[in-house]
């Protein structure tokens, strides 16, 4: 069974003749070439998978493509801008947030939308907003203090 | 440009070009030969297959382009530890170029010589000195042509950035980049290259950041599981529910009506294919499977029973003295028994690979610790060459040991082969923590003893199947013992599932029981730990490095439990000494335990690249966390109970604690490896804190909540 599934992804109308129950996941990692969205774990512990839909953190691996219908879908790749880095990836570089790299995209687009909800988070909101996000290799403390220095670089209503 | 993995090498056609003609493929300039590998085998690379003999002569190469630009070839690969950076450090500060002119060429069998795989720290400890002799051969090499041209002797010479310049007129200089244009040189590092002095290094020993960082958050970098090929398939496999259940038959009629499904049969292998990875998931669950499974009655509750059941004569590994003159001397004498369950590698990026075929010939595309491996494990699996078989390792999503073995490599090469498509292997989570080669359970029986004055007068120490990296005492005790009992060829089958490397193999169940049963014996004494360790200790180095983490965290003496959460752990792991002191605090009413901060001291001999390094620390101190805290494999017998992260808990963001560490320096030394040391200590570290914070005794990891609570109800009931 096949529908044609319309939505906008980092930035871009998308239209797809798809199977609706397909997961947003591997229809942006197989049909669509944005391998920047991880498979961690398939089941929404992880967060490997994170990409904002209307400005709220999803965990793509557990939505079938059929709910995005309609909705604006950021992925890692949309972050940049004009070929310059976003505040919190230029953080997480600056930081040396990252080892492995492969919790990475989940972590930065769980902080964007973190910043979304509240630009200014004290350090125990960070830890809060992003405790279901993983990270085998321990960058926490660089990840913590990489969302600390992009929250106090974004001027209010321009992070996304 | 950055010394980053070369995409454009890896999206090359494959078998271009003939092994042979690959010297030939790199055009002019300047190759150095070496081979870092004099004898260096290590445990995980003794699976199924042996090891290729070594090389005839090398196995590494630098080259110094016609451009004056570096490239090192190694097998080595990329996983998080860091040393796409450091290498290129190394190999930058002894030719004298800008880091940003080395470009690291990592871990593809055709581009690469022959390695035998990374980890152990090998990758900077036993690869970096002769990368740098290389290097020193190709300065020498570079200088002579300058020398000749320039018409003045070698010893007149400075090189900067690659330009070599007469020290006596600075107008007089020529760039190495002149000096290749049409050479064709080719050179061994064989003999005494003179490598640079410590006071002279310029880039080693600097910090510096990642340089796949821009890639890594961009989305850009590629791991395995993100190649994609015209025509490529999803495979899942038909498992068993068990582990080593023998195949009995699989009915997938009601999985082949889903629109697209392939079913691949050959021998004991099912498979499902789909080019939709969702539906090939959709499929496997309707496959009905039966298989004969393994009986084995044991449980992650009585697998140190079984442990000492099983367990055949002992090896000693290291004994002085007498320990019976020992404990008639002894004024004070405590025996304990140590615990410690199954782990994880837990990697966030499970075991992937994609297989492709052209012609007779095979590339794989994987997830793994040991290219060269795998490569001899598909030529051998499918009975062709190994000249037949690419393996390209990308980025790897973190291994930490576990990604050695390669079974989803040789399966995608398998259906490969059966298919003539490009097939895809991803573990699901699942399968991810059901065939990972988990870190061993371990049981620790150690008697020592103390005399009046609190000096240790004997030390047994008896390791069960966790190996002897870190078992031998690094306290000075006249009369000691260690002995070592694991599974010996010919055995019956101990553990219940495949175990293997899991990042300081053994360490961690070693320095845990050694440093708990220290504690014990200064609590016994009557003294300060950090005093009764200096008392005990005969080891400079290991002084020193206590000393430093004393004064790092601003440590206090006091007798324990002093009440304030203050523990302490420290070892050795290939030659670099480590110790961690920690500040805890324990909620008495959950058993909850919050590890508030830390710090580290390390004698690592050469410290390449401090950030690194600290990078590494903290990771292995998060780690060592989880080893210590949470995680634990629930099994029943062959049945593997845990199955994804919500029964495995590894540490969180509100688990991390302040982290700072102090590098001792020790650069004229050569480099030890600082990539697992840490990690060994947070056992240890924690089970004294727990007892400094309450007074109790913790002798099983995890430590978690619950089994705190039974210790503070014993230790109030005494």
């Amino acid at each position: 069974m096949q529908e044609t599934i319309s939505f906008h992804l980092n930035g871009n109308e998308t239209v797809l003749k798809t199977d609706p129950s397909q997961t947003l996941l591997w229809v942006l990692r197989n049909h669509l070439n944005l391998t920047g969205t991880k498979y961690g774990c398939g089941s929404g512990f992880c967060g490997a998978c994170t990409v904002i839909i209307d400005k709220e953190a999803v965990r793509s691996c557990s939505i079938p493509i059929s709910d995005v219908a309609g909705k604006n879908v950021i992925t890692i790749e949309g972050l940049a801008k004009d070929g310059k880095l976003h505040p919190v990836q230029q953080a997480f570089v600056d930081h040396d947030a990252l080892q492995c790299g492969y919790c990475t995209p989940g972590m930065i687009m769980n902080a964007v939308a973190l910043l979304i909800k509240n630009p200014k988070p004290a350090r125990e909101q960070i830890v809060k907003g992003m405790e279901d996000n993983f990270c085998r290799c321990g960058a926490h403390i660089r990840i913590i203090k990489a969302i600390e220095t992009a929250a106090s670089k974004i001027e209010g209503g321009t992070i996304l | 440009m950055n010394p980053r993995i070369d995409e454009k090498a890896y999206t090359k056609k494959p078998f271009l070009i003939e092994r042979r003609d690959f010297l030939k493929y790199l055009g002019g300039g300047i190759v150095i030969l070496f081979a870092p590998l004099g004898g260096c085998h290590s445990k995980i690379a003794a699976t199924s297959l042996p090891l290729n003999a070594l090389p005839d002569d090398f196995n590494s190469f630098l080259h110094i382009s016609e451009e004056g630009l570096v490239t090192c070839y190694t097998g080595k690969i990329e996983m998080g530890q860091g040393p796409i950076i450091a290498l290129a450090q190394m190999m930058a500060d002894e030719l004298d170029v800008a880091f940003e002119n080395v470009k690291m060429v990592m871990g593809d069998t055709e581009l690469c010589p022959w390695d035998d795989g990374t980890w152990g720290s090998t990758s900077i400890r036993e690869f970096g000195p002769e990368m740098r002799k290389a290097a020193g051969k190709a300065r020498e090499i570079l200088l002579q042509m300058a020398s000749e041209k320039l018409k003045v002797p070698v010893s007149q010479l400075q090189v900067t950035n690659g330009i070599v310049t007469d020290m006596k007129d600075n107008s007089r200089s020529i760039s190495y980049a002149t000096l290749t244009k049409g050479k064709k040189i080719q050179k061994s590092s064989i003999g005494k290259p003179k490598v640079k002095d410590a006071k002279d290094f310029k880039v080693i020993g600097k910090p510096h950041h990642r340089v796949d960082a821009i890639q890594k958050v961009t989305g850009a970098a590629k791991y395995a599981g993100d190649y994609k090929f015209p025509g490529m398939l999803f495979a899942r496999i038909v498992r068993p529910s068990s582990y080593g259940a023998k195949f009995i038959s699989a009915d997938t009629s009601e999985a082949e009506k889903i629109e697209g499904i392939r079913v691949v049969r050959d021998k004991d292998l099912v498979a499902l294919l789909h080019e939709n990875r969702d539906k090939v998931d959709e499929a496997i669950v309707k496959v009905k499977a039966e298989f004969l499974p393994v009986k084995l009655d044991v449980n992650d509750k009585s697998v140190t029973e079984h442990y000492l059941r099983s367990a055949k004569k002992g090896n000693i590994t290291n004994t002085k003295g007498d320990i019976e003159e020992g404990r008639k001397i002894a004024a004070k004498i405590t025996e304990s028994v140590y615990y410690d369950g199954y782990v994880a590698h837990s990697p966030m990026e499970p075991h992937a690979a994609v297989a492709t075929i052209e012609g007779d010939k095979i590339t794989v595309w994987a997830s793994a610790q040991t290219p060269f491996l795998v490569r001899d494990q598909v030529s051998h699996e499918l009975g062709i060459s190994p000249d037949m078989v690419r393996v390209i390792v990308p980025f790897v999503g973190g291994g930490f040991g576990g990604k050695g073995d390669n079974p989803q490599a040789i399966i995608a090469a398998r259906l490969t082969k059966l298919t003539g498509k490009p097939i895809m292997v991803t573990w699901t989570r699942e399968e991810e923590f059901f065939f990972d080669t988990l870190r061993s359970a371990a049981l620790h029986t150690v008697k020592s003893g103390i005399s009046k004055e609190g000096k240790i007068t004997f030390w047994d120490f008896n390791a069960y199947y966790c190996g002897d990296r870190g078992a031998e005492t690094i306290y000075d005790v006249n009369h000691q013992k260690t002995t070592i009992y694991d599974q010996e060829e010919g055995d019956p089958q101990v553990h219940p599932f495949a175990t293997g490397p899991w990042r300081a193999p053994g360490n961690s169940n070693n320095t845990f029981a050694r440093e708990m049963q220290i504690c014990q014996m200064a609590a016994a004494a009557g003294m300060d730990q950090i005093e009764f360790r200096l008392k005990n200790l005969a080891d400079e180095r290991m002084i020193k490095v206590l000393k430093a983490a004393a004064e790092k965290f601003g440590y206090t003496p006091a007798k324990g439990p002093s009440h304030r959460g203050f523990g302490i752990a420290l070892g050795t792991d290939v030659d670099t000494y480590v110790a961690v002191i920690i500040e805890l605090r324990v909620d008495a009413k959950t058993g909850h335990v919050q590890v508030v901060r830390a710090s580290c001291a390390q004698d690592m001999g050469m410290c390449v690249n401090p950030l690194g390094t600290l990078m590494q620390i903290e990771g292995c101190i998060t780690m060592g966390l989880g080893y210590s805290l949470s995680e634990e494999l629930k099994f029943e017998g062959t049945n593997m109970l845990t199955r994804n992260w919500d029964s495995y808990e590894i540490p969180k963001f509100s688990w991390v604690p302040d982290i700072d560490a102090v590098i001792l320096d020790r650069m004229d030394q050569p480099p030890h490896g600082g990539g697992e040391p840490a990690v060994i200590c947070m056992g240890g570290a924690i089970a004294s804190g727990i007892f400094d914070a309450t007074g109790a005794l913790l002798y099983q990891m995890p430590m978690t909540p619950e089994r705190v609570l039974q210790a503070i109800k014993k230790t109030s009931a005494q």
